[in-house]
């Protein structure tokens, strides 16, 4: 308990920034995945093949790698000065995308396709299908996928304490410089993140039961 | 020279011509449908009707031919296909309501969204045509919620929703309990008599008889026939429409 309290300051700062990185990067990555999800099924093969090759190279790169990039690659190239917290929420927000992108995507395959003829037939344009008829059907199928991605991109969040970002992943190492007992903070640091993963996994079920009645 | 036809037909197809892949479906198909009439299209299994219908809003696309609604050919996929879609109203054997949405929403969806209907007036001609083919009262329920006979009317309140000029039915009441279809073609057969351009694919003979001013009957991919519900009933010409109503008649 002692860590907990003569650090008290250092945690709540740290949660903070988590949670900072974490409330960015999810609305960010929403966006972003969906939106790439839309290009993954256009009529327009150039959106499609733009779409996959975005997915398929931040799928497959390790996160500490995308931070790399934004680190140490990016600021050569001198387009805009970010500070390692943006520059964390920028990376975070890219590499859990191209997750979010997938599950959309296997959302909309699941919606019958004679919503979309339906649709058609009455004269919306694609964009409208997709906005008012395809995607709310196929989020309504991927909230626990989507969910899922929504904390493992909470626990991804650490990666941000390696490139100088004050975040939870960093407690350790300034309890370890303080000559504190690392292990038993490592414990707290723990046990806030399954508390911040309970209001996700609610939000979860109460979505699951208020859409069930829907179908 | 003649003088331009001061009313063109609602639907006009010319020298149709539709592949899937090797499969020849739709035979040079030439047919013209004037406003206000209602052909029935009768034919077997995989002779091509479903084909025809959804190639009249171009929900398949053809090889070859032409064809106009309303004196319009229609544009290649885009924003004024959308535009000359909602002006063709569309029935399907599975009904495909919004399953997401509740049954007035589905009704409004295309009139606020398409044509910018303010909401206050679409929801006044929603809830007439809900009245109109019987479900006012489940307007708020969801589409899972209604029995077939109710879903199928809901889709039909919804298409007239987008005051159509034409309507197109492929097999209304073919998914339908028995008990149910009769519900279905009565509403059918009201927007007949009150002068809806209708194309209407079905098994329904009563209703050819009744509703129809006119019975194509394909075979093939082929028109084969082309006439009166009088005459093709009581006298077909083609042995395979004799057939066809052979096989129809004794069940
Ligand atoms: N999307 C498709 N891809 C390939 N072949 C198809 C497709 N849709 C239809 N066909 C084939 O085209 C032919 C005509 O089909 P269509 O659905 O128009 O027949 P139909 O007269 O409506 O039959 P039914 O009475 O069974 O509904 C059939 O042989 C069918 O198998
Ligand atoms: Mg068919």
């Amino acid at each position: 308990m002692s860590v907990l309290t003569n650090f008290s300051s250092l945690f709540l700062s740290a949660f903070g920034t988590t949670l900072k990185l974490f409330a960015f990067s999810a609305v960010g990555s929403l966006i972003l995945g969906t939106f790439l999800a839309m290009l993954r099924v256009s009529p327009v093969p150039v959106f499609r093949a733009a779409a996959t090759t975005y997915v398929g190279m931040l799928r497959n790169t390790p996160l500490t790698l995308v931070f790399f990039f934004f680190t140490f690659a990016y600021p050569l190239l001198k387009i805009l000065k970010l500070d390692p917290d943006p520059t964390a929420i920028v990376a975070l927000t890219l590499y859990t995308s191209a997750f979010v992108c997938e599950v959309v995507r296997s959302g909309i395959n699941t919606v019958p396709v004679g919503q979309a003829e339906a649709s058609r037939a009455l004269g919306l344009t694609f964009s409208q299908m997709l906005a008012s008829v395809v995607l709310p059907q196929a989020l309504r199928a991927v909230v626990p996928p989507l969910v899922s991605t929504m904390i493992a991109l909470l626990k991804n969040t650490t990666v941000a304490a390696g490139f100088s970002v004050q975040d939870a992943g960093s407690i350790s190492y300034s309890l370890s410089e303080a000559g504190a007992d690392t292990l038993v903070g490592l414990g707290w640091v723990a046990f806030f993140f399954v508390l911040l993963v309970i209001p996700l996994t609610l939000l979860q079920r109460s979505l699951e039961k208020r859409w069930s009645v829907a179908r | 020279m003649t003088a331009p036809n001061p009313a063109p037909p609602m639907i006009k197809m010319a020298g149709v011509d539709k592949f899937f892949g090797p499969l020849h479906v739709l035979k040079n198909v030439n047919l013209e449908v004037p406003k206000g009439q209602v052909v029935v299209v009768l034919g077997p299994s995989g002779s091509g009707k479903s084909t025809l219908c959804r190639t009249i809003n171009r929900l398949e696309p053809i090889n070859s031919g032409t064809i106009e609604v309303d004196g319009q050919p229609l544009p290649a996929e885009g924003k004024e296909l959308a535009r000359l879609r909602a002006d063709v109203g569309m029935v399907f054997q599975s009904f495909n309501l919004f399953a997401h949405k509740s049954i007035v929403d589905n009704v409004l969806l295309a009139p606020t969204k398409v044509r910018k209907v303010p909401s206050n007036e679409a929801l006044e001609h929603a809830t007439e045509l809900l009245e109109r083919v019987g479900i006012a009262n489940q307007a708020e329920k969801f589409p899972a919620q209604l029995s077939g006979g109710q879903q199928q009317r809901a889709a039909i309140a919804r298409a007239l929703a987008m005051r159509p000029k034409v309507m197109l039915f492929d097999e209304p009441t073919s998914a339908l309990d028995p008990e149910m279809v009769q519900e279905v073609l009565d509403v059918m057969t009201t927007l007949a008599k009150e002068g809806m351009t209708m194309l209407v694919v079905t098994h329904e003979m009563g209703f050819a008889r009744k509703a129809a001013d006119r019975v194509i009957f394909m075979a093939d991919g082929e028109i084969v026939e082309d006439s009166t519900p009088t005459e093709f009933f009581s006298a077909p010409k083609s042995n395979r429409a004799k057939d066809f109503l052979g096989k129809i008649l004794t069940h």
